[in-house]
């Protein structure tokens, strides 16, 4: 009898090219995704030294991290650098002719967006982009993590890695969620839990069954932060619902060759009695609608709490603590619902999918947004825009005083003009709270998209529980 | 890529935990379709003020440290974003090696692939290590790759582990793409193999 495998175990299994007696291992890579803010340099390395790219048709860009998000984008982009750095996207997905949805196809959005959305994200494939947030697609039982500029080019020219196995961790969060407690509220209480470096050197698998009851939306934005607990990779065992969201999805297999990899994904689980180094279990009843305090994701705490002091920490972190104190602008012993915001941004490949919008929307439903605060959406694509305008959650928003946007990464990290000024504080559904990601100088609170619709009624950080 | 020698160089230390590839390398840099150049805004927003004047307390900035060769870092350092602008950028400031108790995953592949070096010790290390960088420019460090040896300015000899295959490429300056190529044969039977198992993948 082999020995029982874990679901990682078995995806690295399946994929293993050649592993050298030092265990180092070239891994093959089955879907390749691009965009134009990591790639540059890798399709420059590859002309320079006269290569191709092996595996067009596995291979997928799109532009996401610069382009415009305002209505009138149709006009092009007034950064130049900007602008030059898709042309040279538009360019090179032409050249080496790799499938492409650019900036005025309807389909373009977020990368980790529209992978699973066309059917390009299936269950058991490895998935790589040059991108921290690739481990989205291990939602789907798929091995997913991001790569550098480097490895983009290693990528494109072999269809391999050249990787090392990670270890195996376990992260369980059993029983039902209380309301008002979303997906994004188990990510970061994880990450609250283990901290920032927690997860390094690991894939965590995510399992029990608060993950089995999310939707696949919900899947993403777990499996979105686990590179913010410093994990390579997170997955989620695929079933049911998974196959559900995959079929007919353009991608997507489809009749006798449907059938077989259905079959096949049913074998991607973990065997019973496998082993798993390291296993954090949370009790899915002790998580509370949380919000980001300070300028690391680890730095999460319920809502209901207060802004914590520098000497509540121990080692390096007492330093780090007083200086995101000061960068925040926060006073220790501050009620985090008294904390009063100017901007909300709802949006991400953390949170810009449909069931994110609708959340925000059954929050903000017949409300209006506070008085001279700024607030903004932005699908994380066409294609979930226009769902959104057919559901009517679009005229909730614009009613409600949000501006309604076009697809794009936009304020996450701010490469495109949706920028935080110095000081601006802002309630996100985002992935980062680190100094001056989404501008210099910014103050970001990460939150799911109902506190952040709350927070916009309030104009303070809320909870949410108070407005259902 | 260049090969990595032995050199003896000018540690900075940075004790702060967490350092991310946002402070390492601000986003707004990040426009460029080119590798080089980065350096002058490595640590951009800790570095400069908004009028891009130099900030005199951080620690690049100060006369000792403005030839820093090494980091001597707080804990995971590299967190965040997969850029390799932030390798990029620390290379071209002239870093080739960064010590720290550990390191992000992506950030840490990103090195070598930059003929850089990330050393993990473990903390009593790095704090021996921290105080000789506060010494300042008199303080000069040994980095030997093939011995797998940093010596102090006080002449402590401190050993670090490494990926043998990882140590094999950064001395020799290998090229990973030519070296998987070599390896054609074994992609082009794994494609065939799972291309009849897996045909939708």
């Amino acid at each position: 009898m082999t020995a029982p495998k874990t679901l990682y175990d078995k995806i690295w299994n399946d994929h293993v090219v050649h592993e050298a007696e030092d265990g180092t291992c070239l891994l093959y890579i089955d879907r390749h995704l691009v965009h134009e803010v990591t790639s540059p340099q890798a399709f420059e390395g590859l002309r320079m030294a006269g290569r191709t790219v092996r595996a067009p048709e596995k291979t997928i860009a799109v532009p996401d991290h610069n382009v415009p998000t305002t209505l009138d984008r149709a006009k092009g982009i007034d950064n130049e650098e900007s602008r030059i750095q898709v042309e040279a996207l538009d360019k090179n997905a032409k050249d080496f002719g790799i499938h492409y949805y650019p900036v005025s196809d309807v389909r373009q959005g977020i990368v980790h967006i529209v992978g699973p959305e066309q059917g390009w994200t299936l269950p058991g494939m490895t998935v790589v982009c040059g991108d921290s947030h690739t481990a989205t697609h291990g939602a789907f039982g798929a091995l997913a993590h991001g790569i550098g500029t480097s490895e983009v080019e290693h990528v494109l020219a072999t269809q391999t890695l050249i990787q090392k196995k990670s270890k195996n961790m376990k992260v369980e969060i059993t029983g039902k969620l209380r309301p008002g407690v979303t997906a994004k509220d188990i990510t970061l209480s994880v990450i609250g839990e283990t901290g920032t470096a927690g997860g390094t050197g690991y894939v965590i698998e995510y399992c029990g069954e608060a993950i089995r009851d999310l939707s696949m939306e919900g899947r993403m934005t777990v499996c979105n932060m686990a590179i913010e607990g410093g994990a390579r990779a997170g997955l989620i065992a695929p079933d049911e619902k998974t196959f559900e969201y995959c079929k007919g999805r353009p991608h997507a297999p489809k009749g006798a060759e449907w059938e077989a990899a259905v079959a096949y994904w049913k074998t991607l689980f973990t065997d019973e009695g496998a082993h798993f180094d390291k296993v954090i279990t949370i009790k899915g009843e002790d998580i509370a609608p949380v919000v980001t305090w300070g300028t690391s994701p680890e730095d999460v705490l319920p809502i209901t709490s207060t802004v914590p002091s520098a000497e509540d920490f121990s080692g390096g972190k007492v330093d780090a603590a007083q200086r995101s104190l000061e960068y925040m602008g926060l006073t220790s012993g501050q009620k985090l619902t008294d904390i009063e915001i100017d901007t909300v941004f709802i949006g991400s490949c953390t949170n810009g999918r449909i069931e994110d919008l609708r959340a925000a929307a059954e929050i903000l439903k017949g409300k209006k947004i506070k008085d001279g605060l700024r607030a903004m959406i932005v699908p994380g694509s066409g294609l979930v825009r226009a769902q959104a305008e057919e559901e009517g959650l679009a005229d909730i928003f614009k009613e409600a005083g949000f501006e309604w946007r076009l697809a794009g990464c936009s304020m996450c990290l701010a490469m495109n003009p949706d920028q935080l000024t110095p000081g601006e504080r802002c309630a996100a559904t985002s992935n980062r709270n680190f100094e001056g990601r989404q501008g210099r100088g910014g103050r970001t609170h990460l939150m799911s998209p109902a506190m952040a619709a709350a927070a916009a009624i309030t104009g303070r950080l809320t909870d949410v529980r108070e407005m259902m | 890529m260049d090969k990595f020698e032995t050199f003896s160089g000018i540690a900075a230390p940075m004790p702060l935990v967490n350092i991310d590839t946002d402070m390492i390398i601000p986003k707004q840099f990040l426009k460029t379709i080119k590798r080089s150049g980065l350096g002058v805004h490595a640590f951009d927003e800790m570095r400069y003020d908004d009028d891009g004047n130099e900030i005199p307390d951080f620690v690049l900035n100060q006369a000792a440290y403005r030839e820093a060769s090494i980091l001597i870092a707080g804990d995971n350092f590299g967190c965040g974003s997969s850029r390799e602008h932030a390798p990029w950028a620390l290379s071209d400031f002239g870093i080739k090696v960064v010590v720290s108790t550990s390191f992000a995953d992506i950030f840490f592949n990103n090195c070598f692939k930059n003929g850089m070096l990330p050393i993990v010790l473990p903390q009593e290390q790095v704090d021996l290590l921290m105080r000789d960088a506060e010494k300042g420019a008199n303080a000069r460090v040994e980095v030997n790759l093939e011995e797998q040896t940093i010596i102090s300015s006080d002449g402590d000899v401190i050993k670090f582990d490494i990926d043998p295959f990882r140590k094999h490429c950064l001395l020799n300056g290998l090229d990973d793409i030519g070296l998987t190529l070599e390896k054609a044969a074994s992609i082009d039977s794994f494609e065939a193999k799972a291309g009849a198992a897996r045909p939708w993948a």
